[in-house]
């Protein structure tokens, strides 16, 4: 065995390599480290074998185990679903307006309902459910069909007004440009603005028009009609805004706001969840007021 | 190709066994910290029914940490990374003064092999005993032996990776778990991990973790100065060395007795592992080799510093990336110094930077002078900088725990009679083991009414051991000053029913501007 030069000022052997003069020592290193490096070589072998891993034209070999990351995902889903599936059937057995007394089953519904409503929702009543014009607020206690649990699980199930569902609310205000003068509906903008200042709404000559063509729905006091989803004209709140340009427009030509019936999309489950969040934003209704 | 070899085979080292004040030290260490790690996830600590009631837990799962009275929350984990930068700068400030003391006296690596060690010389003897096994064939007594030594060695490694796990859920319920083969696969797989690691390292890995596994020596390097307190070799004292005739020869012409026989128990032939010197980066070699070759030095070339080193490395050829500085070179040179008469200390603690003063006959600096640094002071005040932070931290850490964020979206709402309601998420932390009443309340110049969601009264219950959210609905009559202006001022006020304790939180209303 013959010996490499020896560096002068370390006293290491040297490889024998050198550079313009600059020589490389020799500090040899275990031999583990080699084993362990061929181990990694190894573990890299069977794990491109195992796992997916070489790319090629249009996919990647799949590898023996079949594992994927898509896989993975939809196992994990599959997982939350059943964990979730007893407190599912709860939230579709248990009747609405009982589901506060059970502390876990409300808070999993207001969760569950948040996300629904995020999803589903906020598009039109917005992600603070303050609504927009003509989309109404969720926030406040003015409700068109009602308020309570099971009349908020009825809207969101059939919706208002649409075609797919033969359940959905329904209600069609006349455009009162056909059948009133223009005159006329000016003098009952007025007489409208008054009633939600407080004003007498039999009291005048728009009075009389509103008794003869409006109470048969908003009331004889102007307080509406839910069976009609007809809006409370004497309360601070405007689906469509108060000020005379929009009232005009209302009376001449109608409203005919819709909403799709989501009990066709969505499971029942999901449907009473987002009832049990709409209704506790703040507005919610215990029983529907006589 | 040459015969150039790039790699060798691990060379064992058979450690000599030693006693002396490092030795004791590093014993009474190895105790104190085996015990704190095993016995510690056993100490109870009674927080109340809803809480664990084990003093130091790390609850994974629910993202909490007990440390006896201190309770954290994931969200005050700034305590934790505190304290790790506490336990970096602490790290800095001991290898600035003492060198590698962490190394040599601290770390698991060597507190477990020292203890793998000890066994190691309890089953199968010392040092020469150990050789002689080593190179015998493989007999029925080699064979008893080193299954003997393996079996106490896996034991220790399997209470080793047991007492992890005990950290990250109850030790006694798990114990049970773990033994009736009911504890959750991870538990089961930590203790695998674990207890082969500190098999393998503790009892064959050993020096080559430390020279070609662990970054920390590199680190520590970049740590040490001239003045660092570290094991060295004092050559001009020592060299040149000499044993046998040539001291005999050399005491003669002195007329100086020595102790013969001391000088042959301690002594050896090197035979058994040898690390290659690597010399430490940045620390110049001080053994000059310049001697006055007539007098003898006090090294009498005996091995007993090369027999001990638990790295196989030769203190005498000055600093070198492979010594820990675990002193124990120091207790074998000591007690060879003492039995030939001379003053210990051949081997010792010293400052680099005192060579030149020794080697021209002077004496060293006093220790303190070394310590007493500005380096060292501006670790020692950062990490008491830090360390204060966190009492301080921890002292103003309030009570009641509780967070206001008013609803923005949208910032008010307007109710059919024109009242206008601002909406506020309360959330109140209870971190105690029962369930606890809070009263709301608010302050305000306006006259503003206070109403809690789902319940009736002002007071909500928050359960043992969680958060909760609390939606909160603060009203303003129809036209009231409030009710028209952009923003009035109001204090949310929480008070604790059963303790008095109060905290409040300042926040705004928005009304409705015309
Ligand atoms: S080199 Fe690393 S493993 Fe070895 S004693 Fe120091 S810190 Fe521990
Ligand atoms: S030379 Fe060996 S025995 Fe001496 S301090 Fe360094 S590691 Fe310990």
């Amino acid at each position: 065995m013959s010996q490499n030069k020896k560096d002068d000022v370390t006293g290491v052997e040297t490889t024998g390599h050198e550079w313009d003069g600059i020589e490389e020592l020799n500090n040899p290193l275990p031999r583990w480290w080699l084993w362990t490096f061929y181990a990694t070589i190894a573990w890299g072998v069977v794990y491109t074998i195992l796992f997916p891993a070489w790319p090629l034209v249009n996919s990647a070999t799949a590898g023996v185990l079949n594992w994927s990351t898509r896989g993975q995902v939809a196992e994990r889903i599959a997982a939350v679903d059943e964990a979730r599936a007893g407190i599912e059937a709860r939230l579709v057995e248990t009747d609405l307006a009982a589901i506060p007394e059970d502390e876990e089953l409300h808070s999993y519904a207001v969760n569950a309902g948040a996300a629904v409503f995020r999803t589903h929702c906020s598009q039109c009543h917005g992600s603070g459910a303050q609504g927009a014009k003509g989309y109404p607020n969720l926030l406040d206690d003015a409700w068109l069909w009602g308020g309570a649990r099971d009349e908020i699980a009825y809207t969101v199930r059939h919706g208002i007004r649409n075609e797919d569902d033969p359940d959905a609310r329904y209600s069609q205000m006349p455009a009162f440009g056909d059948i009133l003068a223009d005159e006329e509906i000016a003098t009952l903008v007025d007489h409208v603005q008054g009633m939600a200042q407080g004003g007498d709404p039999a009291a005048g000559p728009g009075g009389e028009l509103y008794q003869a063509n409006c109470a048969a729905c908003h009331g004889e006091t102007g307080a509406g009609m839910r069976e009609v989803g007809a809006p409370n004209l004497t309360d601070a709140i405007w689906l469509y805004g108060g000020d005379t340009e929009t009232l005009t427009e209302t009376i001449t030509n109608a409203r005919f706001g819709v909403m799709p019936a989501w009990g066709l999309r969505l499971d029942e489950a999901d449907v009473r969840a987002v009832a049990t969040y709409v209704h506790q934003l703040g507005g919610g209704e215990e029983t529907a007021p006589e | 190709m040459s015969d150039t070899q790039l790699y060798a085979a691990r060379e064992p080292i058979f450690p000599r066994r030693v006693s002396g004040r490092f030795r004791r030290l590093k014993w009474a260490i190895l105790i104190v910290t085996l015990g704190i790690y095993y016995v510690t996830p056993w100490i109870r600590w009674d927080r109340g029914p809803a809480l664990p009631d084990q003093a130091v837990l790390v609850d994974m799962a629910n993202r909490r940490f007990y440390f006896f009275w201190i309770e954290i929350w994931s969200h005050e984990f700034y305590f934790v990374a505190g304290l790790l930068i506490m336990a970096g700068l602490g790290l800095f400030l001991f290898t600035s003064a003492l060198g590698r003391v962490w190394c040599g006296y601290a770390c698991p690596q060597t507190v477990w092999t020292d203890l793998y060690l000890a066994v190691e010389r309890w089953v199968e003897g010392d040092r020469n005993a150990r050789l002689r096994l080593h190179k015998a064939p493989w007999t029925a007594h080699k064979w008893r032996l080193r299954l003997t030594k393996w079996a106490i060695w896996l034991a220790i490694g399997l209470a080793t990776g047991g007492a992890w796990v005990f950290y990250f859920t109850d030790a006694p319920t798990l114990l049970r778990d773990i033994v009736t083969l009911n504890a959750a696969p991870v538990a089961y797989l930590t203790i695998a991990i674990l207890t082969a690691t500190t098999f393998v390292f503790g009892g064959f890995m050993r020096e080559q973790v430390c020279i070609y596994m662990c970054p920390w020596p590199r680190i520590q390097g970049a740590m040490m100065e001239e003045d660092t307190l570290t094991v060295a070799y004092r050559d001009w004292r020592g060299e040149p060395r000499g044993k046998g005739l040539r001291r005999r020869k050399a005491a003669a012409q002195a007329e100086e007795v020595a102790a013969p026989e001391a000088v042959t128990r301690a002594a050896g032939p090197q035979i058994g592992g040898r690390a290659p010197v690597i010399p430490m980066p940045g620390v110049p070699n001080t053994t000059t080799g310049a001697y006055d070759a007539a007098t003898p030095g006090d090294c009498i070339d005996c091995n007993a510093c090369v027999n001990v080193c638990p790295m196989g490395i030769d203190i005498r050829d000055g600093q070198q990336l492979a010594c820990i500085t675990c002193a124990l070179c120091i207790d074998a040179c000591d007690e060879v110094m003492e039995k030939i008469g001379k003053p210990r200390g051949l081997i010792d603690y010293l400052a680099l930077s005192d060579a030149p003063r020794e080697r021209a006959g002077g004496t060293p600096r006093a220790a303190w002078r070394h310590l007493i640094r500005p380096r060292n002071a501006l670790y020692l005040a950062l990490w008491s900088l830090v360390g204060a932070g966190l009492v301080f931290a921890l002292f103003i850490r309030s009570e009641i725990e509780m967070t206001v964020a008013p609803v923005r979206n949208p910032t008010f709402v307007t109710l059919s009679d024109g009242t206008i309601r601002n909406t506020y998420d309360i959330r109140l932390r209870n971190k105690q083991g029962e369930p606890r009443d809070f009263a709301l309340s608010l302050v305000s110049e306006a006259d503003l009414a206070i109403e809690l969601e789902g319940l009736e009264g002002t007071i909500t219950e928050v359960p043992a051991d969680t958060q909760r959210l609390q939606r909160v609905y603060v009203t303003a009559a129809p036209g009231s000053e409030a009710a028209t202006s952009a923003e009035t001022a109001l204090r949310f006020w929480a008070e604790d029913i059963a303790s008095g304790e109060r905290a409040h939180r300042d926040t705004v209303f928005n009304g409705q501007e015309n």
